[in-house]
């Protein structure tokens, strides 16, 4: 169960996560909820690198540096996870900051159509 | 072990308590605050995952710059006194989000994962995988990944731009 919880934990951010984005109006609270569910996604990767191994790994006889090196692909995974949260919430605040200028809204429901 | 454990669900109950939070609470510079909280948890996690250059990056990165943005905006946009209404999509978002969650436990607990520790003669070996992780990532990142590391430098790059493009004063 050791593996099994941190990823019922990710699921259960995941889905908070997925509520947020679908029923909330507050642009930046979709934002928001989008940022929990890249966060879940990013802690699973990692404890699956933590406790699963891969084939090549286990089938080499001796343990070159490199088989061992490729049990660290989660974490790398989850850097990359990481930078392209940041840019998608850096892109993210920019539309709902222009959002706000043409409409005085951050109101999603209200935004049908960026120019007025 | 039992230490450890405690530990474990007391991080795991902050992060999903701190995270309803987040989607539920009609505040939204306090489910922003909030949201601090849950990226805090989950940094913690991940130093229990023996990834602790990834935890630290979270603290960093989502901890420190990326809730100052929200804050940021969220002063911007002046919205806060309207509050964090639900749309109407209120009964289809739960029904889809409980329905996921079902099958993900139901995947990951049916699963049969082929674990570390299934394999106790090459235990020693295979744990040497995380020991001094970050010097590995960084040999990692400049080999294997440097492709993948550079375009994300571009994408950076781009984000930046657009960035500055969306929210530029038009005259």
């Amino acid at each position: 169960m050791y593996l099994e919880r941190f990823l019922i934990l990710s699921a259960i951010l995941f889905c908070i996560g997925l509520y947020g984005v679908l029923a909330r109006r507050n642009a930046i609270t979709v934002l928001m909820s989008l940022e929990i569910m890249f966060n879940a996604v990013t802690l699973a990767a990692v404890a699956v690198s933590r406790h699963v191994t891969s084939f090549q790994v286990l089938a080499s006889s001796d343990f070159s540096e490199s088989a061992i090196n490729s049990m660290l692909t989660g974490q790398i995974f989850a850097l990359f996870i990481i930078v392209v949260a940041a840019a998608e919430i850096a892109l993210g605040l920019g539309i709902v900051i222009s959002l706000y200028r043409s409409r005085e809204t951050v109101d999603i429901t209200q935004a049908n159509l960026m120019r007025r | 072990m039992f230490f450890q454990d405690i530990i474990f669900w007391s991080l795991a109950s902050l992060a999903v308590s701190a995270a309803l939070g987040v989607v539920l609470m009609q505040n939204i510079f306090r489910s922003a605050l909030l949201l601090i909280v849950v990226f805090l948890a989950i940094a913690a996690q991940f130093v229990f995952l023996a990834a602790e250059f990834v935890g630290v990056v979270q603290l960093l990165i989502y901890a420190g710059a990326i809730s100052i943005l929200i804050i940021f905006a969220i002063m911007l946009t002046r919205d806060v006194q309207r509050g964090n209404l639900p749309n109407r999509m209120q009964l289809p978002a739960v029904l889809i989000s409980s329905l996921l969650l079902v099958t993900f436990v139901f995947v990951f607990i049916d699963t049969d994962w082929q674990l570390i520790q299934d394999f106790p003669h090459r235990q020693e070996i295979l744990n040497q995988a995380f020991v001094n992780t970050p010097a590995r990532i960084a040999v990692l990142l400049m080999g294997n990944y440097a492709l993948a590391f550079l375009s994300a430098g571009l994408l950076l790059l781009g984000s930046i731009i657009g960035a500055l493009a969306l929210v530029r004063e038009r005259s």
